[in-house]
């Protein structure tokens, strides 16, 4: 039991990860509304996003990646370890700002179709399309 | 389907949950991430580019092509739904006018259109009296967010910051004058075509930049080629040359965002909004 | 990092995920949806990705839940599930 803990400490992030991911696809799939679905694949999105920021940061004291500097902006012998990565920080905040430009295309979508038949729900666009 | 679904989602948790057993402990600072090229952007950074900032400097510089497809995705974004939405009605719409003094609201059906008086103002047909505490206080509060934003773009050198911050709140800030007055207010400050001349410009001046270093003799987007032009030596001549990468992400931002609420709040007709 | 701190928000986030997706009114969705991006972007500072978090908190709790309402105000609030 005892050497269950360290394992517990050292992984326990990426299992609620894995957690958040799971919410995200089964409302991408199990879900009749399409506007829940947009949800979902945002939090699908997000739980990613979380596992590469979490991949790049380190224990034990380590700061923001902006390094300490006097005022001759000289050089300087930098110690690692002070400083997270910072190059998962840089892929996803492009990925943030992309997946809000996505998400206005997608409603514009949603409003498109909700324009056409009235309703969000998949199933009545469904039938719609059968009985035509 | 619900059950499908998750029978689904739980297999592919369950083999995911399996796979964690191989990943590096949590924060760990000898993890295969950390020790790859990282190192190098944080040691040479402050020394090539002399941007503190290593987001910012990676972003726009180490990575900068990156960058660059990243802002024509969001470009490409905002025509997307400008193509989805948009509507040109010839036809001319009821108009609802409202008397200032009297406050006695006149329903005009299609075709005149009155001389545009000082007495009338134009209202939406959903229109509600604006509230005077949130018309106040977001017309105080606009200049001073985009006084921020502005602050925002410059100094991501030094703070936490850059183009995509900088241009969402200023954004956000064109935002708030739709929704606290009405969309209509908010078009007259930046009309539609404006917005989407900004939207190009963005990602213009990006490539123009980057074409720049083309032209004088360095590699696409290698900005210490422009030292010839800005009068620096190469190593500022590259934080000078992310700033202005920078603008060009900023601008594009803002005016992505600020057409892609115009289009969906008023599904695409662009005049009245939320 | 705090860990003790960081494994609250994480259950808050994974709470409001949980009532993001099962909550039957659109608009309480956006609203609820916007929390869980406020509380994502306190996880990113927590883990000192400052910039993460400075985006986070502009586009996912500002911007977006403006797109969310505005689509929920062109469409319909009603949801079945």
């Amino acid at each position: 039991m005892s050497d269950l803990i360290p394992i517990i400490v050292a992984k326990y992030n990426y299992w609620l990860y894995i957690v958040l991911m799971m919410i995200g696809l089964y409302a991408m799939i199990a879900k009749n509304n399409l506007i829940k679905k947009l949800v979902g694949m945002n939090i699908f999105q997000t739980s990613i996003i979380l596992f590469y920021v979490s991949m790049g940061c380190k224990r034990g004291g380590a700061g923001i990646p902006i390094i300490q500097h006097g005022p001759d902006a000289g050089h300087h012998v930098i110690d690692l370890a002070n400083y997270v990565n910072p190059l998962p920080h840089v892929l996803m905040l492009t990925a943030i700002v992309v997946s809000v430009s996505t998400f206005g295309v997608a409603v514009a979508l949603a409003i498109r179709i909700y324009q056409r038949y009235k309703t969000l729900e998949e199933d009545e666009i469904l039938a719609r399309l059968r009985s035509k | 389907m619900k059950t499908a679904g998750l029978i689904i989602v739980i297999l592919a948790g369950a083999i995911l949950l399996y796979a964690t057993q191989d990943f590096p402990p949590w924060g760990a600072p000898d993890s295969p991430a950390s020790t790859h090229v990282s190192p190098r952007y944080l040691q040479k950074s402050m020394e090539e580019t002399a941007v503190p900032n290593v987001v910012t400097s990676v972003l726009a510089d180490y990575r900068g092509f990156d960058t660059m497809f990243e802002t024509s995705v969001i470009f490409c974004a905002g025509i997307g739904c400008f193509a989805l939405l948009r509507i040109f009605r010839k036809k001319p719409e009821d108009r609802y006018y409202r008397h200032i003094a009297t406050e006695i609201t006149l329903h005009i059906k299609g075709g005149r259109i009155p001389e545009k008086s000082s007495e009338f103002e134009r209202i939406d047909a959903l229109w509600t009296p604006y509230d005077l505490i949130i018309k106040t206080v977001c017309r105080i509060l606009v200049p001073f967010i985009q006084l921020f934003a502005l602050y925002v773009i410059a100094h991501g050198h030094h703070s936490p910051g850059g183009g995509f911050q900088g241009g969402v709140i200023l954004g956000a800030s064109m935002i708030l004058i739709a929704i606290s007055y009405n969309m209509r207010t908010a078009i007259a400050r930046i009309s539609e075509k404006t917005d989407n001349l900004l939207m190009a410009t963005g990602v213009f001046i990006y490539a123009g930049i980057g074409t720049l270093c083309l032209i004088l003799g360095a590699n696409f987007l290698d900005y210490s080629g422009l030292s010839t032009i800005l009068f620096s030596g190469p190593i500022m001549a590259r934080s000078h040359g992310i700033f202005g990468v920078e603008i060009g992400v900023g601008i594009t931002v803002m005016a992505v965002m600020i057409s892609i609420y115009n289009n969906l709040a008023s599904e695409g007709k662009q005049d009245e909004g939320l | 990092m705090i860990w003790q701190l960081d494994l609250a928000i994480l259950t808050l986030v994974i709470v409001t995920a949980i009532a993001a997706i099962s909550v039957k009114d659109l608009l309480g969705c956006a609203i609820l949806f916007g929390a869980y991006s406020f509380l994502m972007c306190l996880l990113w500072a927590i883990m000192a990705a400052v910039d993460v978090a400075f985006t986070e908190a502009s586009v996912g709790a500002g911007v977006s839940t403006v797109f969310f309402v505005a689509a929920v105000f062109r469409t319909t609030r009603r949801t079945r599930d």
